[in-house]
């Protein structure tokens, strides 16, 4: 019983409707989490000198409990595996929900709570990248922009985002690799993406070399084409 | 005469260590100050107390009428009168030399685009550099970076102008590019406060020389009368030691 190219072309159309779903996860996935990434680094970061300085008054406050928020949801999320993650947002967050506030049905169904799970999980790495590159930023120039009287915001936005954006490319790329494999194990709570597609045409057929040899393939066209995507970002960004 | 900055007994300590002890200083419109002394001497922190980059630890700082540190929530409206050129440039990596200088008008001042365009031409013209507009950081040598440099702190039309060793990073044959664009902005009467070893500066531009020395000022005078004949053994051996 050698490699029998049929059982590949068999599976295919199977296969290309887990991979358009794997696809789409990921995209909302690391479009949401990279939305959350830099609100939790950049509030990670609230009232330091990597993003102009000390804050007076009520902001002093506001910075210091935005560093707490961040650093909690960071930790937790990074302490615990993303399948425990997806269990507890599928089946234990209605439950949490019922309890606590007596509201009954909130139940997502399992495509949105893998959406929400690569969200929340990629977000917290996300953060700690977005933290580091924005700290990679050189003091000097965040100093030229505080210098100029520009607000807090316009010097995030105008000097140090870009700056640190383009530095934040090749370990973002990464994690955006690591969230499409990680829709993998999706296949606990029953979302009918990619592996999960290769698993119930294996259970059918019991090819498993030709089988697993497509999916395998299948992911590593989707993790190039995200690399290729992230490539093209970077030479677009102009910083010499 | 009216005064600009003034310094009321001020103080200044990074954690528990005073750096800047009992600094009394009245600067006035229109004076070109050079501040010099020794590394560490406090020359740095004392311009930094300026524009609010550090923040006055004892004592009062009066800029342009706030005070400081009472007033420090007001710290943006000090920084947008006050201009600061730094010894490494700090030129913005990802603009070109036009959209630096442009960056004050319009983020600061509210200009369009168009009308802070058409300013940071002018600016760059006057620092001999309209052939270089459309240049990134990257692309200048190190005078012309620090002239576009200038032209950025300008570019806001700043009442007070900050320089910290303009030309210390640079090679010796490009300093006189970077002191030349400086004595014309002195001519034109805004107020400066310059750190540099450039004595030939201080003697062609400025209007008072301050010599720094363990956190205090230790002499504050005409340029030409203390370079030609220094009161203290501290001074004279300062201006030896920086060749002059
Ligand atoms: N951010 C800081 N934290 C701690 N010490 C500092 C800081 N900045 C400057 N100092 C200290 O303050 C003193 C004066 O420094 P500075 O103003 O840079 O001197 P200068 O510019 O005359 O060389 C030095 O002893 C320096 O080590
Ligand atoms: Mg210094």
């Amino acid at each position: 019983m050698g490699f029998e190219f049929k059982y590949v072309v068999e599976s295919i159309p199977a296969l290309l409707q887990g991979a358009k779903l794997t696809w789409y996860i990921t995209i909302i996935g690391i479009v949401g989490g990279l939305a959350l990434g830099t609100l939790a680094g950049l509030m990670r970061l609230a009232g330091t000198s990597a993003v102009g300085g000390a804050s007076y008054g009520h902001f002093r406050w506001l910075a210091i409990t935005s560093q707490k928020v961040a650093i909690g949801y960071i930790e937790l999320i990074r302490g615990t595996p993303i399948i425990v993650q997806a269990m507890f947002i599928y089946f234990a967050l209605p439950m949490l929900i019922e309890v606590t506030t007596g509201y009954k049905g909130i139940r997502f169904d399992a495509l949105t709570a893998a959406i929400i799970t690569i969200i929340i999980n990629a977000g917290a790495y996300m953060a700690e990248i977005v933290r580091g590159a924005v700290q990679s930023v050189n003091k000097g120039l965040v100093e030229a922009g505080m210098a100029m009287g520009i607000s807090r915001l316009q010097l995030i936005t105008s000097v140090i985002g870009p700056i640190a954006f383009k530095r934040a490319i090749p370990p973002l790329g990464n994690q955006f690799i690591i969230s499409l494999k990680d829709t993998s194990l999706f296949i606990v709570i029953g979302v009918g993406e990619l592996t999960r597609q290769g698993q119930e045409i294996m259970a059918s057929n019991f090819r498993a070399l030709e089988i697993w040899s497509a999916v395998a393939v299948c992911y590593l066209i989707m993790t190039t084409a995200l690399a290729l995507i992230l490539k093209f970002m970077e030479r677009r960004i102009k910083i010499i | 005469m009216s005064a600009l900055i003034e310094f009321r007994d001020v103080g200044k300590s990074f954690g528990p260590v005073e750096v800047l002890h009992n600094i009394d200083l009245t600067i006035d419109q229109g004076e070109v100050v050079v501040l010099v002394g020794p590394s560490g001497s406090g020359k740095s922190t004392l311009l930094r107390c300026i524009n609010g980059l550090e923040m006055v630890t004892s004592g009062e700082l009066v800029v342009d009428g706030i005070h400081l540190p009472r007033q420090k929530r007001r710290i943006r409206e000090v920084r947008q009168e006050v201009g600061m050129v730094f010894q490494l440039f700090h030129l913005f990596p990802h603009m070109s030399a036009l959209d630096n200088v442009a960056f004050g008008p319009r983020k600061v001042r509210g200009m369009s685009r168009e009308e802070a365009h058409d300013v940071a031409k002018d600016l760059l013209k006057k620092v001999g550099l309209d052939d270089r507009s459309h240049h990134y950081p990257a692309e200048l040598s190190g005078g012309q970076q620090q002239r576009v440099a200038i032209a950025r702190a300008l570019a806001i039309n700043p009442k007070i102008m900050l320089f910290d060793e303009p030309t210390s990073a640079l090679d010796p044959e490009l300093r006189e590019e970077v002191l030349n664009v400086m004595i014309a902005v002195a001519e034109q009467g805004i107020t400066m406060v310059v750190v540099t070893h450039e004595m030939s500066f201080a003697s062609k531009a400025g209007s008072r020389l301050l010599f720094m020395d363990g956190g205090r000022i230790a002499e504050d005078g005409d340029p030409q009368t203390l370079l030609r004949n220094p009161s203290s053994e501290r001074l004279q051996n300062f201006l030896q030691h920086v060749g002059y």
